[in-house]
């Protein structure tokens, strides 16, 4: 059974929002705490504008990017707002002040365990190698970084090729419609994350569900939540162990030799760490296969464009990673170190900041009609993967994974089309279809 | 001259300071991009620079032979 035709469905996608939550932030706040006031941290509260409710997005269907993010911009660019739980935040929603708040050391990630963190969930997060400054930060990721670096990200290319093209011989052979998502999108990222860090691709079907629960925003309770990540931690903890009497040639087991040999990683760190590889792993590229073919589809010039032209494949990857706001709103607060200067704003020593990267990637002021897709677009430097110290490790084996699942979309599917309704993923971190239903 | 050349393309640097970690006598990361120490972009051959270039997320760091010129890292 056939769902609705593509055009009745990209009504749905992209379009911003009406402003339905709150107060959209305006030019109107009084933003001008002068630069030089004396006034302690503790006092300022009075001379601050009044959050905002933050997401902007509500739990809807498809990519918009709010109006509210275009109205900030242009306006104030710095917008007090607040999240459901947790202090109120400063939001950066222009291109500079987002990768300035990003790359500038004043900005500490670690503040955000001692601090009531603006957050999604009620629960507190956990430490980890995205709660870390340098240099603990820098001492776990250059442990880790020597695994993901272009050359190794090479090296596995010929097997994700083999690895799309496969999965994609299997769903067309199985017939048309389809799920994208649990027969290519999910099933790649997380067999390479597996292969790297050396835990059998067969238990995906649990780390789909660990992973949910632990990029949920409020779908489950704070004990769910805690009972989740025990289990992914024991599994992995197992693991360690296994690897520990009998390494191998993996991620897991350079871990633990680095850990073993040179006690450069505590245990927890160890876990932790292959907590994150595991999840960040692969979540974000399972949702952003399934992105970049919808957005893809709803605009078939686009489609057509790289099925004619494979060779467009990696500008196009980078154009849909700045395109696509991935999150469901800014996340990971940043905690100034001491008073510093933000787009025209005095953010205070001991304030939060959390950095909108969907609306920095379509600040008019750094990209020329950021509206539109261009996979030409000249010095692309979005900030899909983030920036600073915490840029995405993975960035380099996420592009490749990307590129080739892309190109072995257009080569092998160039007729693909959305054959059904597809169903939104909700209360996530990240934005994706779970299930979409192609046909070809 | 050295027998390599070490460079940092602040355009394309997203600041992860990788490089300054893994050499903190050649590279710097202060303010929004990394840098080459002052005095330090012509150097002797050494492996860890290999590994500076290849472990750049952006792929920002270029070590080119001193006499040919020739690119060495980021290795393909």
């Amino acid at each position: 059974m056939l769902g609705p035709p593509g055009a009745t469905q990209s009504a749905q996608g992209r379009t911003a929002l009406p402003v339905t939550t709150g107060n959209p932030p305006s030019a109107t706040f009084p933003w001008e705490r002068p630069l030089t006031s004396t006034t302690p941290p503790t006092s300022t509260s009075l001379s601050l504008p009044a959050p905002v409710p933050y997401p902007f997005n509500e739990q809807g269907d498809g990519l918009g990017l709010h109006a509210a993010y275009a109205d900030a911009r242009e306006g104030a660019g710095m917008v007090r707002v607040r999240l459901p739980h947790g202090e109120p935040a400063w939001l950066a929603t222009r291109y500079e002040d987002a990768r300035f708040v990003l790359g500038d050391l004043r900005f500490s990630r670690a503040m955000a365990l001692e601090n009531d963190e603006p957050r999604y969930n009620a629960a507190r997060s956990k430490p980890s190698i995205l709660s870390m400054d340098p240099p603990d930060h820098t001492r776990l990721r250059t442990l880790v970084s020597r695994a993901f670096t272009r050359h190794q990200v090479e090296g596995l290319r010929p097997w994700v090729r083999e690895l799309t093209s496969g999965l994609l011989d299997e769903m067309v052979a199985a017939g048309s419609p389809a799920d994208l998502v649990e027969n290519f999108a999910l099933p790649l990222p997380v067999q390479v994350i597996c292969e790297l860090l050396g835990v059998p691709a067969s238990d995906r079907g649990q780390f789909r569900v660990w992973s949910d629960a632990l990029l949920s925003t409020t779908r489950l309770t704070e004990d769910e939540l805690k009972e989740n990540q025990d289990q992914l931690t024991g599994y992995l903890a197992g693991y360690v162990a296994e690897r520990r009497a009998d390494p191998r040639d993996d991620l897991m087991s350079g871990l633990i030799e680095a850990r073993d040999a040179k006690d450069r990683l505590s245990e927890e760190e160890l876990v932790s760490l292959c907590v994150a590889i595991l999840v960040a792993g692969h979540e974000t590229t399972a949702s952003q296969i399934p992105n970049f073919v919808w957005t893809l589809l709803e605009q078939p010039e686009e489609w057509q464009r790289l099925v004619d032209d494979p060779e467009l494949v990696p500008g196009a990857v980078e154009e849909l990673m700045r395109y696509i706001p991935l999150g469901a709103g800014a996340a990971f607060p940043r905690y100034a170190k001491e008073d510093v200067e933000v787009g025209g704003v005095l953010v205070r020593r001991g304030e939060a900041v959390v950095v909108s990267l969907g609306s920095a990637n379509r600040d008019p002021a750094r990209f020329d009609e950021p509206e539109t897709l261009r996979f030409d677009r000249p010095a692309n430097q979005h900030l899909g993967f983030g920036h600073g110290v915490h840029h995405c490790l993975g960035a380099q084996l996420a592009r490749m994974e990307l590129q080739e699942a892309l190109r072995a979309l257009v080569t092998k599917v160039p007729g693909l089309r959305i054959a059904g309704e597809p169903e939104w993923k909700r209360q996530m971190l990240v934005r994706a279809p779970r299930v979409l239903p192609v046909g070809w | 001259m050295g027998a390599w050349h070490i460079e940092v393309d602040e355009n394309v640097c997203v600041g992860s300071g990788m490089c300054a970690a893994l050499a903190p006598d050649r590279f710097v990361l202060e303010g929004p991009a990394a840098s080459v120490v002052q005095g330090a972009a012509d150097t002797d051959a050494d492996e860890v620079l290999l590994d500076v270039a290849d472990s750049c997320p952006a792929s920002a760091v270029t070590v080119t032979d001193g006499e040919s010129g020739e690119v060495l890292g980021p290795r393909p």
